[in-house]
């Protein structure tokens, strides 16, 4: 028999919810939630936390991500213009540079800077610079791409207005180009900035004493402390704190730069 | 001093394998309103763009003011300083306001003081009727408020000529009216202007001269009374026969 439009897409919505119901109650018979508990939810486990894991966890993994962010958008710049340059050696080299560092993972890259550069060089930084030159070049290399996009978005007009007006080509790229790329690209760059977050957890890899401790290498040690995951899902937590209130200003920029990039391109009114 | 402030000659500019402009010369007194008219694909909109070297030109002279635009070695920013420019698509800046559109060349470029730049564009806000502006974005106006700001941030570097590249060829019919009259005032001040346009009215009741373009060459140039009064080429008589009677063309 024949099903009428309204009778297919009742019944294609029945078995979506009849699935999930099912999914639930397997879970709900099948899984051991005692164990379960224990293992994420033990709060004599969580109360050793704390304070530590937001007045020193927490707060290390922002000043790391801070830093790292900053260095990674001024030298992300620096690439974004020189990939544009009209001088081919600038752009060949920021192309290999941002191949490279996109390319392989970031942990090669803590390891290179935490092990390598002391060995090979024999300079060894403190530990907050070392984070930030890691966290930064591998941040710059996205950040170029990003930048080099946005640079590219702004209006041709608007560079032939600024240099209309006697501006220097270099004047036009700072007055004009620049702040309007970067009113393009915060929605990407409140992204890149959600990963760099995740990605300061690497730091663990050069070695830190108790008090630079970011909040994954802190869940772990609460995890060998307390032989419970309570510390990891706390640490989990407290990432959350971080990237979700950054997605939300990720959307909350795009809704309103979206807006003002039409009504910016918007010929007749 | 010769009174001759834009002379073009034996300009060729070719994008690729399309010649645009095939040898244009041509010349705009001290105080004169010259009109470009002309078919789309004229290529006049290109002769006004090299005229501040926003194209370079394949070939020929183009010299502005006192500046030789074409030489390698001209102080290209210093020459633009005195050739003020408005776009068909009026090109403010989008993040700035338009107070500070119109202040922006002139700290950055003329290093004047924010005050004396604030009063010059507040007084150039003032010729194109919006004062009252002065503080909002370029996006909260309407394309002719926008047209009119960008015209007041070209006078506010006080240019000794004025580019005109379709000034009113995207703004809605009942807008158009409000740039046209801004324009017609400078040139009763004594501006001199080159305007690209498709205004025949204002081509007529303004332009001193007016030069009909097409396929890439100047085909007829004169007063507006005769140009498109009397016009004594086919090409102008078709093209303006077209224009001034849209509804009644038959091909």
């Amino acid at each position: 028999m024949a099903m009428s439009r309204r009778q297919r897409a009742r019944a294609f919505r029945g078995g979506q919810y009849g699935v999930l119901i099912l999914a639930i109650v397997l879970l709900a018979v099948f899984a051991d939630w005692g164990t379960i508990r224990d293992a994420f939810f033990n709060l004599d486990a969580a109360s050793t936390q704390f304070p530590e894991i937001l007045s020193t966890a927490l707060v290390n993994t922002i000043i790391y991500t801070a830093l790292g962010f900053a260095l990674g958008l001024g030298l992300g710049l620096i690439l974004a213009l020189m990939k544009l340059s009209s001088v081919g050696p600038y752009r060949w080299l920021a192309t290999i540079y941002i191949e490279f560092f996109r390319g392989i993972p970031a942990l090669l890259v803590f390891i290179a800077l935490g092990y390598g550069v002391p060995l090979a060089f024999g300079i060894r930084f403190d530990i907050y610079s070392t984070a930030a030159i890691a966290l930064g070049l591998v941040g710059s290399a996205y950040i170029a791409e990003t930048l080099r996009a946005g640079i590219q978005a702004v209006p041709p007009g608007q560079i032939e207005a600024a240099r209309s007006l006697g501006m220097s080509q270099t004047r036009t790229t700072v007055t004009v180009v620049i702040p309007q790329a970067f009113r393009i690209i915060l929605p990407p760059l409140t992204n890149e900035l959600i990963l760099l977050t995740k990605d300061s957890s690497l730091i663990y890899l050069l070695g830190l004493v108790r008090d630079e401790y970011e909040l994954a290498k802190f869940g772990r040690e609460g995890l060998n402390a307390t032989g419970s995951l309570t510390p990891i899902l706390l640490a989990g937590l407290c990432y959350l704190i971080i990237t979700v209130p950054l997605g939300y200003l990720s959307r909350y920029l795009e809704r309103r730069t979206g807006r003002k990039v039409d009504e910016g391109l918007k010929v007749t009114a | 001093m010769s009174d001759v402030i834009i002379e073009v000659s034996g300009l060729h500019k070719a994008f690729g394998k399309l010649e645009v402009l095939k040898g244009i010369d041509m010349s705009v007194r001290r105080g004169e309103v010259v009109c470009i008219i002309g078919p789309s694909g004229s290529g006049k909109s290109t002769l006004l763009r090299c005229v501040n070297l926003l194209e370079e030109p394949n070939s020929g002279a183009v010299r502005v003011n006192g500046f030789e635009m074409t030489d390698p070695d001209v102080d290209i920013d210093k020459a633009r300083r005195t050739i003020g420019m408005v776009f068909q698509s009026f090109n403010l800046f989008g993040h700035l306001s338009v107070l500070d559109n119109l202040t922006i060349a002139q700290r950055k470029v003329l290093k004047r003081d924010p005050a004396e730049a604030t009063a010059i564009a507040r007084e150039n806000l003032r010729r194109v009727g919006l004062e009252e502006k002065a503080n909002s974005m370029p996006s909260q106006l309407s394309g002719g408020q926008q047209q009119r700001a960008a015209i007041a941030r070209a006078l506010s570097m006080q240019p000794a000529v004025m580019l005109f590249d379709e000034p009113t060829s995207a703004l809605d019919p009942e807008l158009v009216g409000d740039v046209l009259g801004v324009m017609r005032q400078l040139a009763n001040e004594g501006m001199t202007m080159l305007v690209v346009t498709h205004e025949m009215q204002f081509a007529r009741e303004v332009a001193d001269k007016v030069l009909f373009m097409d396929g890439g060459v100047v085909v007829e140039e004169g007063p507006p009374a005769q140009v498109i009064g009397e016009p004594r080429h086919e090409r102008t008589q078709t093209f303006l026969h077209r224009v001034l009677n849209p509804v009644h063309v038959i091909d």
